[in-house]
C-alpha cells in the first residue's frame, strides 16, 4: 500500500480530481460499451420475437 | 498451420455458437483483469518521483491508447478478409469494431487532457503524437458514417473497407510520432527490444491493465457481432429457433 490513510488515498497527492475524473468517466465507458449491446440484444429479440408470433397467427 | 477454423467463420452460426460459449469465459478474464489492475495501479503501485500520484492515470490511458491503434488495425485486417475472401463476417466485425474504437480513442484523448493539465500544465497541444490520435478519432468516425450512410449493405462493405486500409497509415504515424518529431509527450512505456524503464511494481499491474482492455475488447465486439449477426440472418432457421428460446 503507497498510501498512509483513506483520505490520502482519496487525495491522491495533490492529484485527487485528475486521477478520479480520468478513472471515473473510463470506467463508465467501459461498462457502456458492454451494457448498451446486452441492452440492444434484449430489445431485438423481444422485438423479433413479437414479428414471428404475428406472422405464423393465419 | 490447420485454417478450417478460417473457413468456418464463413458460416454465421458457427461463429454464433462459438463466441457463446467464449464469452463468459472472456468476461471473467475482463474484470478479473481489469478489476486487479485498478486496484494495483491505484492503491499499491508506489508514486512516480517527478510526477506524484498523477502517474496513476498511466494505467487507463496506455491501455486505451494501445486498444485504439490495435482495433484500428483490425478493422484494416477485417476489411483485407472481407475484400478478398468476400467474407460477409469481415464486415460484421469491422462496423462493430468500430464504434469501441472510436470509444477508446475518446478515452486515451481525454485521460491524456486530464493527465496534461497536472503535468504539462495544458489541456491540450498541438503536439504530433496528439494531432495524430485526434486524425484516428476522426478516421473512426468515417467509418461509422459512411458504414451507415449506404444503404446497400455490400457496397457499404467495400467503401468502409476501403477506408479501413486506407487510413492504417495512420498507425506508424502514431507510434513513430514521439520519434519523429520533438515531442512533449513522452516516448512508449513498453518495447518489444528492451526492459521498461518503470520498476516491476509500477508495469506489472500496467500489463495486466493492456491484457484486461483486450479481454473487454474481445467482450464487447463479440457482443455487438452476435446481435448483428442475428439482424443480418433474421430469415435463417436456426435463428428464429435462438428467438424462440430466449423467450
Amino acid at each position: 500500500m503507497s498510501f498512509e490513510s483513506f483520505a490520502d488515498f482519496l487525495a491522491m497527492g495533490k492529484h485527487g480530481l485528475y486521477v478520479w475524473t480520468s478513472y471515473g468517466i473510463s470506467l463508465a465507458v467501459l461498462a457502456l460499451n458492454v451494457a448498451l449491446p446486452i441492452l440492444a440484444r434484449r430489445r431485438y429479440l423481444q422485438d423479433e420475437a413479437r414479428r414471428l408470433r404475428r406472422e405464423s397467427k393465419p | 498451420m490447420n485454417w478450417t477454423w478460417f473457413h468456418k467463420l464463413g458460416s454465421p452460426k458457427w461463429f454464433y455458437d462459438i463466441s457463446g460459449r467464449w464469452l463468459p469465459w472472456l468476461s471473467l478474464a475482463a474484470a478479473l483483469l481489469i478489476g486487479v489492475g485498478t486496484v494495483w495501479g491505484l492503491a499499491f503501485a508506489p508514486p512516480d518521483y517527478q510526477q506524484g500520484n498523477s502517474f496513476r492515470i498511466i494505467y487507463i490511458h496506455v491501455p486505451a491508447a494501445i486498444l485504439a491503434q490495435s482495433c484500428y488495425v483490425m478493422l484494416a485486417v477485417a476489411g483485407v478478409v472481407g475484400l478478398v475472401w468476400k467474407m460477409k463476417l469481415a464486415d460484421v466485425a469491422l462496423q462493430c469494431a468500430a464504434p469501441i474504437g472510436a470509444w477508446m480513442t475518446f478515452v486515451a484523448l481525454l485521460t491524456g487532457a486530464v493527465w496534461g493539465k497536472p503535468t504539462w500544465g495544458a489541456w491540450w497541444v498541438w503536439d504530433a503524437r496528439l494531432t495524430a490520435m485526434l486524425i484516428l478519432l476522426f478516421l473512426y468516425f468515417g467509418v461509422i458514417a459512411l458504414g451507415q450512410s449506404i444503404s446497400n449493405r455490400d457496397s457499404a462493405a467495400k467503401a468502409c473497407a476501403v477506408l479501413a486500409i486506407v487510413g492504417v497509415i495512420n498507425i506508424p504515424i502514431i507510434k513513430y510520432s514521439v520519434d519523429w518529431w520533438n515531442t512533449l509527450h513522452q516516448p512508449a512505456t513498453f518495447k518489444i527490444t528492451e526492459k521498461p524503464a518503470m520498476p516491476a511494481e509500477m508495469w506489472v499491474p500496467l500489463l495486466i491493465m493492456v491484457l484486461g482492455f483486450y479481454c473487454f475488447f474481445a467482450v464487447s465486439l463479440l457482443l455487438r457481432m452476435r446481435l448483428e449477426v442475428l439482424k443480418r440472418e433474421s430469415r435463417a432457421s436456426w435463428v428464429k429457433a435462438e428467438v424462440e428460446r430466449s423467450l
